[in-house]
C-alpha cells in the first residue's frame, strides 16, 4: 500500500460489452456483435502499441466494463500480449478481471489462469434472487454459486465479491443475509457499494421503492460492522479486504499514482495530466493512427488541482492522509492549505488524526461529500 | 411665439389595464405625425419593464400636431402620468403641468379606486375632465351603465362622452375633437416673469438632466440664467426643446402656455426635483408655483449583493438609477449576515420591485433582499425621536417611551360580493373601519385606516385573491399613530441573523414568528448538526422550529478512475454552498432571506 510514484502506473482495460445492461447502469457499456467485439479488442491492442510508453513499468492492470468475461478469451489475451509487448509488467503485476455470475465457464476460468490474470472481481451484487431480478441482472444466486465454485477450482485465490446496498427493495435483514453468504465463501475481497440512481438509466425513470435515509443509513453501518468482524478490514469507504488482499489498483487511484486507461470512455492520469478517451465507438473502431485523435477532456492538473485531489481522494481510504506526504509532495504544511477546514470537520466529529494522519471518522464517511468538498480550492 | 389658443395640454387618466396608453398610441397616430411603421405598439411607455407590467413608471410628454374640422392646427400636448399609487407625488405634478384630463374608463368594468383618487386629483387641479367609454368593442361592455355611473358617482357631465376602442381606433377622432373643445386653451403671460413647473427629468449621459416643464409665464431660452425655487440650483440654459415621438427636438425657445425640455448641463436629477418652480434668475417671478413637496421614501430595505464582488457593481447600478429617480434614496449599511450592502428607501413596494428588477435585469446584479419596512418614529426616553428605517437599529427597550406608526387612508373598490372577505382582510390587518359607500347596486367603495407595515408584504396579493382580482386599492398617508410594537428577532443555531429582524405589532408578533421559524425552516437545507430556528422578542422565545442534521451523503462510486466526475460532484456541492451565506456555523440559502417576505400565501 505504499503509495510511491517511482513505483510502476496502472492500466486499465475497459470493455464496453454486457449481455444486457442493467437497470442501474451508468457504465459505458452495451451489447456488441462479434463482429464489434472483435474491432473493438483490436483496436485496443493498436491503442496500446500506439501509446508511446515503451518500457514503462507497470503494477497493475484491471480490465473493466462492462462485462469483460463475454469476450473471448483469445481476445483479452492479445490485449494482455501487446501489453505485456509495451510496458515492463512487474512478474508480482496485480492483474484483476472483472466477471459475471452466468459468463464465466470452466474453460473461460482455466484460459484466463494462464494468461496471467491473478485476481477477478465477480459482480454479484446480491445473495436475493428477487432482488437481483429488480437490478436487471442475468443471473441468479445459484448461477453466482457455480461461477464461485469453478473460479476456486481454477486456482484463482484472490477474488472480489461485489455487493449493492440500498437496492429497490431491500431490507436490513436481506442485506445481512447477502452479507453472511458472501462472507462464508471466504472471499479475499468484498466491495459494497450503495446504489446511486444516475441519470439517464431505466432506474431514474422508474418509481423504486428504495429504503429511506435512515435504513441507508444503519445499512451502510451494518455492512461495516458485518464485515469488519468477520475478518474483512475496510480499507476505504466501500471496500473491504482480508488483511494483505487489498486492491492495488484501486488504491493507485485514491493515492494519485500515474495510470493510464484504454478503451473508450477509459480516465488516465499521467504526468500530472488527466484525459479520457472519446466515448465514441465508430471512431474507436475506425482506422485512426494518432491516440491523440482519441483523447478529450484533458485537464493539466496545477498544484492546487492536486492537492484537492490529494486530500478528497485520499481521504476514501480509511487509513486518510498523510501530513508528511503532503508536505513532501507540495512544500506546504497541510495546515497551512487546510487547517481551517480540518480544524471545522474535527469540530463537528468527522475528521479525526492519528500518528500524523488525517481520515474520516465513521459519521465522517456518511457525510463525505460535505467533507470532501470543502477542500476544493 | 405660438398662439396660446391653438395648445391644449392634457393627460390620461385610468385604472390600471383600462386602455390609457392604448388611447395614447392612437391619439399620436391619428394625428399623423408618425408613420405606422414608426409606431412602437405603445410609444409612450418605452422601458421594456413598463410594458411587461403594463404600467408607466415615469412621466413622459408628447407633442402633437393635430389638423381639426375647424380647418385650424393645434398643438397637443400629452403628458403621461404614472398609473400607481406609489407614484401619486409625480401624478400630482403632472396633472398640474396639464389643463385638462382625458379620463378612460373600461366600457365592461366601470369606475374602479384609482379611477375615482384619479379624477379627484384632477378635479383638485382645476382640469377640464373629459370622460371616453373605451372598450366598447368587447361583448361584455356596457357603456350606458357606464355613463351614468361616471355621472352619479363622480357627478361628472358624460352624456356625450365619446364611445370608442382604442384597440380598433373606432371612434379616437371624436376625442380629438373633444380635446379642441373642451379643454382649455392655457392663458399666461410671456411678458411675466419666467414660471415654469418641472413636472419630471431625466438623465441623459451627453445633455446632463433633461428637465421636463410646463410654463406657466415667461419665456425662456438658450442662456437664460435660471434658478430652481426650491432647491435653489442655478445654472444657464443650454438648449430648449419640445417633445417628438421619443425624441427631444429643439427649438429657439419656450413661452408661456408651452410644455418642453431644458437643458443646463445639470449633473444630478437632485437639483430638479419634480414639483419645483424654474424661474430667471435675474429676473425671478414673486412666488413659485403652489404644491412642491420633497418626496419622501415610505418604505425601506436592505439590498446585497448575492455575491459580495460585486458590492461595488451594486452602488454603481444604484448611483446610475438614482441619476432619473430622486427619489430613490441609498446609503451603505453592514449586515453580520449578508455583508456590505444599501439601505434603500421607496415611494412603495411597487418602485421596490421595480427597482430590484432594473438592478437584476439591466445591471445583471442578485440581489438578496430584506423584508421592507416603513419608518417608525422612536420617541426615546430622553425626550428624542428618531426615525427608524432599519429594525436592526431600534434602541434597547429601556431607552423607548413609546413607538409610532404611519398610517395609510385606504380605499378599496370591490364588487359586493367580496366585501365580507376584504373587510375580513383588513381587520386582521389591524384596519379601522372608516365608512362604506356603494356606487350602485353591485359595487362599493370601503375605507380603512390600515397601518402601512400591514400593507408593504403582500396585502395587494391578498386583495386580489380573496376578491377573486376585483377589488382595487388606493392609499395615501394619513399620518402616525402610537402603536405596541415589538422587534422580532430570528435566531439560527442561537445566532441572531440580523436581516431578518423586523417590527411587528405585538398582537400579531407570536403568528408572524412562527410562519417565519416554518418558512425558514423549509428553506434552511439540512447540514451536519442541527439547527434550531427561533422567534424571540428580546430574550423571550416565541416559536422554534428544528432542522435536523444530515445524516447520509451519496457515496459515489469513482468509475473506472474517472476522478473528474467526482470532482464536479463536489465542485457543484460547493457551488451551492456559495449561494448561501454563513451565518455563524449556519449556511442560510439566500432565497431564506426573501421567502419570508411571503408568508400568508394562502
Amino acid at each position: 500500500m505504499n503509495p510511491d510514484n517511482k513505483a510502476g502506473i496502472g492500466i486499465y482495460i475497459h470493455i464496453p460489452f454486457c449481455i444486457r445492461k442493467c437497470l442501474y447502469c451508468d457504465f459505458v457499456s452495451s451489447p456488441g456483435s462479434p463482429d464489434s467485439v472483435r474491432k473493438y479488442m483490436e483496436a485496443l491492442v493498436r491503442e496500446i502499441r500506439l501509446c508511446g510508453e515503451a518500457g514503462t513499468e507497470a503494477d497493475t492492470i484491471f480490465i473493466g466494463g462492462g462485462t469483460p468475461s463475454i469476450v473471448p478469451p483469445a481476445l483479452l489475451d492479445k490485449v494482455l500480449e501487446e501489453i505485456y509487448k509495451v510496458f515492463k509488467v512487474s512478474p508480482v503485476a496485480e492483474i484483476t478481471m472483472e466477471a459475471n455470475p452466468g459468463t464465466l465457464s470452466h474453460e473461460k476460468l482455466y484460459a484466463y489462469r494462464k494468461m496471467g490474470i491473478s485476481r477477478l472481481s465477480i459482480g454479484l451484487q446480491s445473495a436475493d434472487n428477487d432482488e437481483l431480478k429488480s437490478l436487471g441482472r442475468i443471473h441468479t444466486f445459484e448461477d453466482f454459486l457455480i461461477s464461485w465454485e469453478e473460479a476456486r477450482k481454477a486456482g484463482f485465490d484472490n477474488i472480489n465479491i461485489d455487493l449493492m446496498t440500498a437496492v429497490p427493495g431491500q431490507t436490513r435483514e436481506s442485506l445481512l443475509r447477502t452479507l453472511k453468504t458472501a462472507a462464508e465463501l471466504s472471499p479475499e475481497h468484498i466491495s459494497a457499494y450503495s446504489l446511486i440512481v444516475e441519470e439517464g438509466t431505466p432506474f431514474s425513470e422508474m418509481k423504486l421503492s428504495l429504503p429511506d435515509e435512515e435504513t441507508e443509513y444503519l445499512m451502510y453501518d451494518d455492512t461495516t460492522d458485518f464485515l469488519e468482524s468477520h475478518g474483512f478490514r475496510q480499507y476505504e469507504i466501500s471496500n473491504f479486504a482480508v488483511p494483505g488482499k487489498e486492491c492495488i489498483h484501486n488504491i493507485a487511484y485514491w493515492t494519485r499514482k500515474d495510470y493510464l486507461g484504454f478503451g473508450i470512455s477509459a480516465a488516465s492520469l499521467r504526468k500530472d495530466e488527466r484525459y479520457r478517451i472519446k466515448t465514441d465507438m465508430e471512431l474507436y473502431q475506425s482506422e485512426w493512427t494518432d491516440r491523440n485523435a482519441l483523447i478529450t477532456d484533458r485537464e493539466y492538473l496545477e498544484p492546487a488541482d492536486r492537492m484537492e485531489e490529494f486530500m478528497f481522494l485520499g481521504l476514501r481510504m480509511t487509513e486518510g492522509v498523510s501530513r508528511d506526504r503532503f508536505k513532501k509532495l507540495f512544500g506546504h504544511e497541510m495546515d497551512e492549505i487546510y487547517g481551517d477546514v480540518i480544524e471545522k470537520h474535527r469540530g463537528y466529529g468527522l475528521l479525526d488524526e492519528a500518528e500524523g494522519r488525517i481520515f474520516l471518522t465513521r459519521h465522517g464517511i456518511h457525510v463525505s461529500n460535505q467533507v470532501m468538498a470543502d477542500f476544493l480550492l | 411665439m405660438t398662439d396660446q389658443s391653438r395648445i391644449r395640454n392634457f393627460c390620461i387618466i385610468a385604472h390600471i389595464d383600462h386602455g390609457k396608453s392604448t388611447l395614447a398610441d392612437r391619439i399620436i397616430e391619428k394625428t399623423g405625425l408618425l408613420t405606422e411603421r414608426e409606431m412602437q405598439a405603445q410609444i409612450l411607455d418605452n422601458m421594456d419593464l413598463e410594458r411587461e407590467r403594463g404600467i408607466t413608471i415615469k412621466s413622459q410628454a408628447c407633442r402633437i400636431i393635430y389638423k381639426a374640422k375647424d380647418g385650424e392646427e393645434y398643438i397637443f400636448n400629452l403628458i403621461d402620468t404614472p398609473g400607481h399609487v406609489d407614484f401619486n407625488y409625480e401624478v400630482s405634478r403632472s396633472l398640474a403641468a396639464c389643463d385638462g384630463a382625458i379620463l378612460v374608463v373600461d366600457a365592461a368594468q366601470g369606475i374602479e379606486a384609482q379611477t375615482l383618487a384619479n379624477v379627484y386629483l384632477a378635479l383638485d387641479h382645476d382640469l377640464e375632465v373629459l370622460p371616453v367609454i373605451n372598450k366598447i368593442d368587447l361583448p361584455s361592455a356596457q357603456p350606458e351603465r357606464v355613463i351614468s355611473e361616471i355621472e352619479d358617482v363622480i357627478g361628472l357631465e358624460a352624456e356625450d362622452a365619446p364611445l370608442i376602442s382604442a384597440k380598433t381606433g373606432q371612434n379616437v377622432e371624436e376625442v380629438l375633437e373633444q380635446i379642441v373643445a373642451k379643454i382649455p386653451a392655457p392663458e399666461g403671460d410671456p411678458e411675466a416673469p419666467l414660471r415654469a413647473l418641472i413636472f419630471d427629468s431625466v438623465y441623459d449621459s451627453y445633455k446632463g438632466v433633461i428637465v421636463f416643464c410646463r410654463l406657466m409665464d415667461g419665456t425662456v431660452r438658450k442662456g437664460t440664467p435660471i434658478r430652481m425655487m426650491a432647491t435653489g440650483f442655478q445654472t444657464e440654459v443650454v438648449e430648449v426643446g419640445y417633445f417628438g415621438a421619443g425624441q427631444f427636438i429643439p427649438c429657439d425657445e419656450l413661452s408661456a402656455g408651452m410644455v418642453g425640455y431644458i437643458t443646463a448641463s445639470i449633473k444630478n436629477v437632485r437639483d430638479t426635483r419634480v414639483g419645483d418652480t424654474v424661474t430667471n434668475s435675474q429676473n425671478p417671478c414673486a412666488e413659485p408655483l403652489p404644491g412642491y413637496k420633497k418626496v419622501n421614501p415610505m418604505v425601506y430595505c436592505g439590498m446585497y449583493p448575492a455575491d459580495g464582488a460585486r458590492y461595488g457593481d451594486l452602488r454603481d447600478a444604484l448611483e446610475k438609477l438614482q441619476l432619473n429617480d430622486a427619489s430613490l434614496f441609498y446609503e451603505p449599511e453592514t449586515s453580520v449576515a449578508l455583508g456590505f450592502g444599501f439601505r434603500c428607501g421607496f415611494l412603495g413596494l411597487l418602485h421596490l420591485e421595480i427597482i430590484q428588477e432594473r438592478l437584476e435585469r439591466e445591471y445583471n446584479l442578485d440581489l438578496v433582499t430584506t423584508a421592507p419596512s416603513v419608518i417608525y418614529k422612536i420617541h426615546k426616553t430622553n425626550g428624542e425621536v428618531i426615525d427608524l428605517t432599519n429594525p436592526t437599529n431600534l434602541p434597547d427597550p429601556s431607552e423607548i417611551e413609546y413607538m409610532e406608526e404611519p398610517i395609510v387612508n385606504a380605499e378599496i373598490m370591490v364588487t359586493t360580493e367580496f366585501i365580507g372577505p376584504i373587510m375580513d382582510l383588513c381587520q386582521e390587518r389591524r384596519g379601522q373601519y372608516v365608512e362604506m359607500e356603494y356606487m350602485e347596486e353591485t359595487r362599493a367603495l370601503i375605507r380603512y385606516k390600515l397601518p402601512l407595515n400591514e400593507i408593504i408584504y403582500d396585502f395587494f396579493d391578498a386583495l386580489k385573491s380573496r376578491s377573486r382580482g376585483y377589488a382595487s386599492l388606493d392609499y395615501e398617508l394619513a399620518g402616525y399613530e402610537r402603536s405596541e410594537l415589538v422587534k422580532l428577532d430570528i435566531l439560527v443555531n442561537k445566532e441572531e441573523v440580523d436581516a431578518l429582524s423586523f417590527i411587528v405589532h405585538g398582537a400579531t408578533a407570536y403568528e408572524r414568528g412562527r410562519k417565519m421559524c416554518e418558512k425558514l425552516k423549509e428553506e434552511i437545507p439540512r447540514q451536519l448538526f442541527e439547527i434550531p430556528i427561533q422567534a424571540a422578542i428580546g430574550s423571550k422565545i416565541i416559536a422554534r422550529e428544528t432542522v435536523k442534521a444530515m445524516r447520509k451523503d451519496v457515496l459515489a462510486k469513482c468509475y473506472g478512475g474517472d476522478i473528474t466526475r467526482k470532482k464536479k460532484l463536489l465542485e457543484k456541492q460547493k457551488e451551492g454552498k456559495k449561494r448561501m451565506r454563513q451565518v455563524g456555523n449556519v449556511e442560510i440559502p439566500q432565497k431564506a432571506f426573501m421567502s419570508v417576505l411571503k408568508l400568508d400565501e394562502n
